[in-house]
């Protein structure tokens, strides 16, 4: 009954695989170090970060894995279901322990779950690409808040980068309390007073943007009224294809 | 440039361009170069949905919608009184410019009503797109309308700067076409499809050459075809739309349901709702020719002129030919299983892939994605041993899936009246 703590990282994590190989443990569960309580049964094994770990980890699964197969477990990770650890730590025992590659053996339904949520967790980095709205502050900076169900935005940061190079953004994660700068010639991390974001609106105060932002908004919103075909109305499909739990971000359905 | 009045422009053309229904902005590769704005990603992404359900893709509007033709089937025809406007070059150019910066939208989509002359007409198009590549460096999609009757330079010229290039023919057939657009023909439209078609294949040579060439409308080309306006049956337009998709290497042929518009005209029926089960078939069953190696007179032909509306094409193709079935999914070809109704191009591929490390059965299959309630009938595998279609005949099935399909649809309420 072991349960390994570490530091939610994905490199941690990679070490943690080390270490139950190297200690022989057989892990139950994975949690961070703050969520450790004592009354689960069972012995805590801490987790010390450690790159080297983690690199011999990552290159054993190159040798069992192809570049995408790899990849989809560092994605998968970030979805941060709450047994996603194990989810992985299962899969990659299996990988390393056989001979051939069972990465296509999707009649085995730990490889199939890798790829399931493989999918899953693309989707929704596809619904951050589709919804998140700019809007313009007079710092001259293009802002955008979003709280995507998986924690993808690292997953968007180089498609924004490479379509926005002209233009100053910042994608922040509402929920996760972090996201990306970037100043037209880098990237990077930041986090701020989560005051600053209406716990309604999820977005900053309407001071913060300029006055012609009010009316690109207004342009968009018509925009998207006018194009609706009366006869071919049908609310079901539109809240199929659009999701209400996105409607909070999106200019034209305040 | 923007003011209240653009305000009042956008909501006309905006409304006049609404009828195509084409949106999409995949298929081109155009990198983001030199730190301009944008690029066009191969997949092409949709910012939002309309609350008719579809996808809002491009900016999608007309220059103007002042128009000395007169089709039947469309809204901007001439002797519509309708208020009628034009943007300038410069208001679509900034309009699109600061929606792409706000992440509404993957690109511009314009279009135009025929004014002065188709060459004028197709200049001014040209002219945002050239605008908006040289002067503000925007690599964003683009997808730009063929005027019919536009010469061959200025078609040319065009595919210089947009990503597609689309004709659209609209009406199925020729002689419909004539009755309904006097002022168009077959030969105006089929013309500048092939010199697009040359174009591609000359810019994808060149290309291979030098690497830098200029690319040349390097989405290719789509076209409309109107669904409902004349009595053309769905063998006529799906052998058409095959045709186009071998002989003009089009990426794309859409269906458009036909909405009345223009309810005076006698030359036209008389529909209390557009036909939207029967252009949902119609998507299915192209989405059979592209991705599931169908040819046409396999959905169908003199037999069955028209698409049953009450199940899908790939399921009603199964049930006319009961013979192939039920295949074995552990030992049939990639293109066999796709033939399976409630397998889809994915779970055919899963299947594959899984079968090089043992046999797959119906527990397997169902946590790959097959639809298996309906797939049963259709296949066998390791264990699975209900009964299929040869039990219980394609009548029996037929009468099981239609009352299915019954329960679920209760809401959709799509309803069609044909008066021929
Ligand atoms: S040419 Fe185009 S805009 Fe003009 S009436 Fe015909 S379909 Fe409508």
């Amino acid at each position: 009954m072991n349960i390994i703590t570490y530091d939610k990282t994905f490199e941690g994590f990679l070490t943690a695989v080390f270490d139950c190989y190297d200690k022989k443990l057989t892990p139950i569960t994975f949690v961070g170090f703050t969520e450790f309580q004592s009354i689960l049964f069972g012995k805590e094994h801490p987790v010390i970060t450690d790159a080297f770990k983690a690199d011999r980890v990552w290159k054993g699964l190159h040798k069992k894995l192809s570049d995408t197969g790899c990849k989809m477990l560092a994605i998968d990770f970030l979805s941060e279901l709450p047994d996603v650890e194990l989810i992985l730590y299962r899969y990659i025992r299996k990988v390393l322990e056989s001979n051939v590659s069972i990465e296509t053996n999707f009649g085995d339904s730990c490889v199939l779950e890798i790829y399931q949520l493989f999918k899953k967790v693309s989707r929704e980095t596809e619904r951050v690409r589709m919804f998140v709205r700019f809007q313009k502050t007079i710092d001259n900076i293009y802002f955008a808040s979003f709280d995507p169900q998986y924690n993808v935005l690292p997953l968007t940061v180089h498609h924004f980068e490479s379509r926005f190079a002209d233009q100053s953004w910042i994608i922040y994660d509402t929920n996760r309390k972090y996201g990306f700068y970037y100043d037209l010639k880098s990237v990077n991390e930041i986090s701020f007073d989560s005051s600053k974001i209406h716990p309604v609106t999820g977005t900053l105060d309407q001071s913060a943007f300029t006055e012609d932002e009010k009316l690109f908004q207004k342009l968009w919103k018509t925009y998207f009224k006018e194009i609706e075909i009366k006869e071919r109305h049908n609310p079901s499909l539109h809240k199929r294809l659009l999701p209400k739990r996105y409607w909070k971000y999106l200019t034209e359905k305040q | 440039m923007i003011n209240d009045g653009t305000l009042e422009k956008l909501k006309i053309l905006a409304g006049a361009a609404k009828y195509d229904v084409s949106c999409a902005s995949s298929g081109s590769n155009r990198p983001n170069t030199g730190k301009g704005i944008g690029n066009a990603s191969p997949w092409g992404i949709c910012h939002s949905f309309t609350e008719d359900g579809r996808c809002v893709s491009l900016l999608k509007i007309m220059l103007t919608n002042y128009c000395q033709y007169d089709c039947a089937y469309c809204i901007n025809r001439r002797s519509n009184d309708i208020p009628r406007t034009a943007f300038s070059p410069a208001e679509i150019v900034e309009l699109t410019i600061e929606f792409y910066r706000r992440n509404y939208i993957e690109g511009l989509f314009l279009s135009s009503g025929v004014v002065k002359t188709p060459n004028h007409t197709m200049q001014m198009l040209t002219k945002v797109a050239q605008d908006l590549r040289t002067i503000h460096n925007y690599n964003g999609y683009i997808h730009l309308k063929s005027i019919p009757g536009a010469s061959p330079e200025m078609i040319r010229e065009a595919g210089l700067y947009a990503d597609r290039l689309s004709v659209n023919i609209e009406i199925p057939t020729e002689q419909n076409l004539k009755l309904l657009a006097p002022e168009k023909d077959y030969p105006g439209i089929l013309q500048p499809m092939g010199i697009i078609r040359q174009g591609i294949l000359e810019n994808k040579e060149n290309r291979r050459k030098y690497r830098n060439a200029p690319r040349f409308a390097p989405a290719g080309q789509s076209t409309q075809l109107i669904i409902g306006a004349t009595a053309d049956n769905d063998s006529q337009i799906l052998t058409l739309a095959s045709s186009l998709y071998r002989q003009q290497n089009l990426k794309r042929v859409y269906y458009s349901g036909f909405i009345p518009v223009n309810s005076y005209d006698k030359r036209l029926p008389m529909l209390v709702q557009p036909p939207l089960i029967r252009e949902n078939r119609l998507y299915q069953a192209d989405w059979l020719m592209r991705f599931y190696h169908f040819k046409v007179e396999e959905i169908v032909n003199d037999n069955h002129p028209d698409l049953d509306l009450e199940l899908d094409p790939k399921l009603s193709y199964a049930l006319r030919n009961p013979w192939m079935f039920p295949i074995d999914i552990n030992k049939a070809d990639y293109e066999l299983i796709l033939r399976i109704p409630g397998i889809g191009v994915k779970s055919a591929q899963l299947i594959i892939a899984a079968r090089n490390f043992g046999r797959v059965n119906s527990g397997q299959l169902l946590k790959m994605g097959v639809v298996l309630k309906r797939a049963k009938y259709f296949l066998t595998c390791n264990e699975l041993s209900s009964p299929t279609i040869n039990e219980i005949r394609p009548e029996g099935l037929r009468r099981l899936f239609t009352e299915q399909t019954k329960g679920k649809k209760k809401d959709r309420n799509y309803g069609q009246l044909k008066l021929f």
